[in-house]
């Protein structure tokens, strides 16, 4: 083989809701190589979320198959994968109250099990994940008290502690203000360029994408509409038949490493070039 | 955090070393908490024994406690009122940790011991045993019917559970506990209507609980029973924390989430079970007990399971107590004591809560 063995590989995936009119994921394949920041992303109701519960395990391929690591997803153990994936769901709600530090712990509970208590190794996880996300200082505050984007960085400290290789995100930035949403991607790529670290992402900021991945999956509809490098997805012409919505693309104009990635402007309504409607949508 | 990188790395080693021996200390307090809830338990069998109609000073108590003092005082301590009290605390503790268990998985605060019908069912069992003058066929035939109506009712909504989907979805599970529990209450309505006025006060009586059967023998199979049960649940604690913050994320994190939902549906149902059986259903303490506790320190489970095992334990036996001594010689339902005792406590905790 001349390519690294990759973290995530996915075959011809098809996935079904029950009673839903169409697949919510059709034909999907994909590889993710380790240490790439790999994003996906697409319009909503168009499969990222599925996709992603079905690359970690929580919804089962009507055909199709996921490796991890190599090894078809149904021979790891739960806990086995948590000690090398750590996932921050789309969202959570939590039934009572309980502290950051509390939530952070969690992360540890893939090496602990459900007897061992925490001891200096654990405690050392814990605090550098609540470091690494500025929330030291929050440890004993409730969740319930903290804003949004205080909240998101504990639930990101959590999959930290739990010192995976591979970091799986749904939508991590979508409460999130311009400063927390950028250290939060600043955080992604040093963990894949300096910590060795896989990321996979689903968001919907197309910019943000554009600069920090690696590899861009767009969905359209369940199905793959493009898929390679930012430069090759983040095309007018992909963009504008995915999003049904006219735009302009430009370039990052620096400073920075990201100088002259594509950036996505989208357009008034009416000033594009038109844009074809094609099938009448089956979407939520 | 401060400007510049947010999430930069900065060692802050001085701060984190007295941090570290701040969270020693706040570790060691859940455990001397658990002490002191042990200790109260103890303080209130000794009261409990001691406090009765006939009131036993704490020194014949220890004495008949040891086998020495007075022939009376012995029967008193050692047939009457160390059963009840054993039972007492049994159930109570019981009743509490299935509490707190069923509103974690359920993710209600409101859900309590009976939430799922099993009462319901315990109850149609003994109304029937009661209609069809099965009492006669021993002291044993009220308690295994109730406990053959409850473990029906488990199996009912389990069964119902399972029904919508691959997986025991805990919506379901709940719309079914109360949907078979009103059922339930129905068939008992219709039962009460053909039986005379005084099967019907006893049939009331004990769906409003009572310790008053106490014997060593129901203490002894009760113990047997849920002492393993008890030890099974609260070694759940670590995954019901996860749990509570939602399966999918219980899932991410290591946990088996299905499994999980189905061993602490099981293994709490059928300790209500037998505690209903013996005791009928006494309520309050599955709903009040776990939530004082996490109003006063928290909701890590590892903490809470085995502090309401020991709250609800020691509320119980003061609720007993009260019960048999406030009118003496008649008793009072301890079913409306622990409402009348723990009302106003749950009460005063929310408020000072709000403060």
């Amino acid at each position: 083989m001349t390519s690294p063995r990759p973290v995530f590989e996915a075959l011809d995936l098809r996935f079904a809701y029950p009673g839903a009119p169409r697949p919510a994921v059709e034909n999907v394949s994909l590889r993710v190589p380790p240490g790439s920041l790999f994003a996906i992303v697409g319009p909503n109701g168009s499969g990222k979320s599925t996709l992603l519960k079905l690359l970690l395990g929580l919804l089962a391929p009507a055909a199709g198959q996921v490796r991890f690591e190599g090894r078809p997803l149904a021979e790891w153990g739960r806990r086995e994968l948590a000690r090398r994936i750590g996932v921050v769901p789309q969202a959570e709600e939590l039934v009572f109250p309980v502290s950051v530090r509390e939530l952070v712990a969690m992360g540890r509970y893939p090496h602990l099990g459900p007897w061992r208590p925490e001891g200096p190794a654990d405690r050392h996880a814990i605090e550098q994940a609540m470091l690494r996300c500025g929330i030291l200082d929050l440890a004993a505050r409730p969740l319930s008290t903290l804003s949004g984007g205080e909240r998101q960085r504990a639930r990101i400290a959590r999959a930290l502690a739990q010192e995976p290789g591979t970091l799986v995100l749904d939508e991590p930035t979508a409460s999130l203000d311009v400063r927390h949403e950028m250290a939060i991607f600043e955080l992604l790529r040093e963990l894949t360029t300096q910590g060795g670290a896989t990321v996979v992402l689903v968001t919907h900021n197309l910019n943000l994408a554009a600069r920090y991945a690696t590899e861009i999956l767009l969905l359209d509809r369940g199905r793959p509409a493009a898929h390679g490098p930012p430069d090759h997805v983040l095309s007018r012409a992909s963009i504008e038949a995915v999003y049904r919505w006219p735009v302009a693309v430009t370039r990052h104009p620096g400073p920075g490493p990201d100088a002259g990635a594509p950036q996505i402007v989208p357009l008034a309504a009416g000033h594009g070039r038109p844009v074809r409607d094609p099938q009448p949508e089956h979407d939520r | 955090m401060r400007d510049g990188a947010p999430f930069a790395v900065a060692g802050r080693p001085a701060a984190t070393r007295v941090r570290g021996s701040v969270s020693a200390l706040r570790a060691l307090a859940p455990a001397l908490r658990l002490v002191l809830l042990a200790l109260l338990v103890a303080v209130a069998l000794v009261a409990s024994v001691g406090l009765g109609a006939a009131g036993i000073p704490l020194g014949s108590v220890v004495e008949a406690l040891a086998g020495g003092g007075d022939a009376t005082t012995r029967v008193i301590v050692l047939e009457l009122r160390l059963p009840r009290a054993i039972l007492a605390a049994l159930v109570g503790g019981t009743l509490a940790l299935t509490g707190a268990i069923f509103q974690v998985l359920l993710r209600n605060p409101l859900a309590e011991p009976y939430i799922l019908g099993v009462s319901s069912g315990a109850a149609v069992g003994t109304v029937s045993a009661i209609a069809l003058g099965w009492t006669a066929l021993g002291p044993w035939a009220l308690p295994l019917a109730a406990f053959a109506g409850a473990v029906l009712s488990i199996a009912l909504v389990f069964r119902l559970g399972y029904a919508v989907g691959r997986s025991l979805d805990t919506r379901v599970l709940l719309l079914a506990g109360v949907v078979l529990g009103a059922f339930f209450n129905a068939i008992i309505v219709l039962l009460l209507t053909s039986i005379d006025a005084e099967t019907f006060r006893s049939a009331l009586l004990w769906m409003m609980g009572s310790l008053a059967r106490a014997s060593w023998a129901s203490v002894a199979v009760l113990a047997a029973y849920l002492l393993p049960a008890t030890l099974l649940l609260l070694a759940l604690a670590r995954p019901l924390d996860l749990l509570a913050a939602g399966e999918e994320t219980a899932a991410y994190l290591g946990v088996q989430v299905d499994r999980l939902k189905w061993a602490a549906y099981l293994l709490a149902s059928l300790a209500v079970a037998a505690s209903v059986a013996v005791c009928g259903a006494i309520g309050f303490i599955g709903l009040i007990i776990p939530h004082a506790l996490r109003l006063l320190w928290g909701s890590d489970h590892r903490f809470l399971l085995p502090a309401s095992t020991l709250a609800g334990a020691a509320f119980l036996l003061v609720a007993d107590t009260v019960a048999r001594t406030i009118v003496a010689p008649a008793e009072l339902p301890v079913g409306a004591v622990t409402a009348l005792v723990g009302v106003p406590v749950f009460v005063l905790l929310l408020t000072r809560r709000a403060q």
